[in-house]
């Protein structure tokens, strides 16, 4: 199983999403530029990583969602791939479309940069299914604009297909129904702010995101 | 022709930034400020024979995201 890790201008986050796929599949992803107008033939994971692509210019994840490689991930992941977003990766899937809602900005104004404590609501999805239903994680936020938004119907509904995958345990940045992260319909698409790839190692504040990736590199191979 | 884009936050939408903006207001002392909301001003320049669709079009697509913002078209009379 081939995976990928697209860098577009001003990702920061792709070695360490790079880092934490080799870690823990054993083998290192295929790293893809936002310019390749398409993505390496038989992927099996697509990960979108953190930053500040484009300088967040217009809008967090605006220009990299136009931007020529997007068209061949919303593709994939029409076909089942799964995609993982995180953090400026969730911006850019809300902005493409893949996943409904929008992120602002934080409540408080203000960046956060520090460790919170999540709750897993679903634990039945593809990257979830290491962890247990209401099991509480610690992993890193650092964002600007991480404050889920949309309207009232769409939130009732990601609720009731059990498509919101983690909520934030402490007040963070103003998320409504503090939504840390959610799945698209079909399930093979996740987007979420707190940064997973940054806890896979104790010696490194903590280990609780392996549990995500682990979940996808097992689900994948007995697929 | 040139064009401004008017993107703001659509009704219900919290804003934050206007909120603290708002309270920087009242700090300053101006009284009466009732509410605040900030948006974005895009000027663009572009061909005369540009069609409302198109310049629609590139609102919807790009310059407005539609789950939180609301756009207003307004041409100005070239000189």
């Amino acid at each position: 199983m081939k995976a990928a890790v697209i860098t577009f201008p001003g990702s920061n986050c792709d070695r360490d999403m790079a880092v934490a796929i080799e870690q823990i599949s054993g083998k290192a992803p295929l790293r893809v530029w936002h310019g390749d107008a398409a993505l390496p033939d038989g992927l099996g994971f697509i990960a979108l990583p953190g930053g500040f692509s484009y300088g967040d210019y217009l809008r967090s994840g605006a220009m990299a969602a136009n931007s020529p490689i997007m068209k061949s991930v919303v593709e994939a992941a029409g076909k089942g791939v799964p995609v993982l977003g995180v953090c400026n990766g969730f911006q850019v899937l809300t902005e493409s479309g893949l996943l409904p809602g929008a992120l602002m900005r934080n409540a408080g104004q203000t960046f956060i940069c520090r460790t919170v404590a999540l709750r897993v609501e679903n634990s039945q999805s593809l990257f979830t299914s290491r962890y247990e239903k209401g099991q509480v994680i610690h992993i890193p936020v650092a964002h600007h604009d991480g404050n889920y938004f949309a309207d009232e119907a769409t939130l009732d509904r990601l609720e009731g297909d059990g498509r919101v995958a983690f909520r934030y345990a402490e007040a963070c940045n103003g998320s409504r129904r503090d939504i840390a992260g959610i799945l698209n319909a079909g399930g093979n698409v996740l987007g979420m702010m707190p940064h997973p790839e940054r806890a896979i190692e104790s010696d490194h504040g903590g280990s609780d995101g392996r549990a995500l990736f682990e979940s996808v590199f097992e689900n994948l191979s007995v697929a | 022709m040139k064009v401004r884009i008017h993107v703001s936050l659509k009704p219900g939408v919290l804003d934050p930034q206007g909120r603290a903006v708002h309270h920087a207001l009242e700090g300053l002392g101006f009284s009466g400020v009732e509410d605040v909301r900030i948006g974005r001003l895009i000027e663009l320049d572009v061909a005369d024979s540009t069609t409302d669709e198109a310049l629609d079009d590139m609102c919807r697509k790009l310059l407005a995201n539609m789950v939180i913002e609301n756009y207003r078209i307004e041409k100005l009379e070239t000189a």
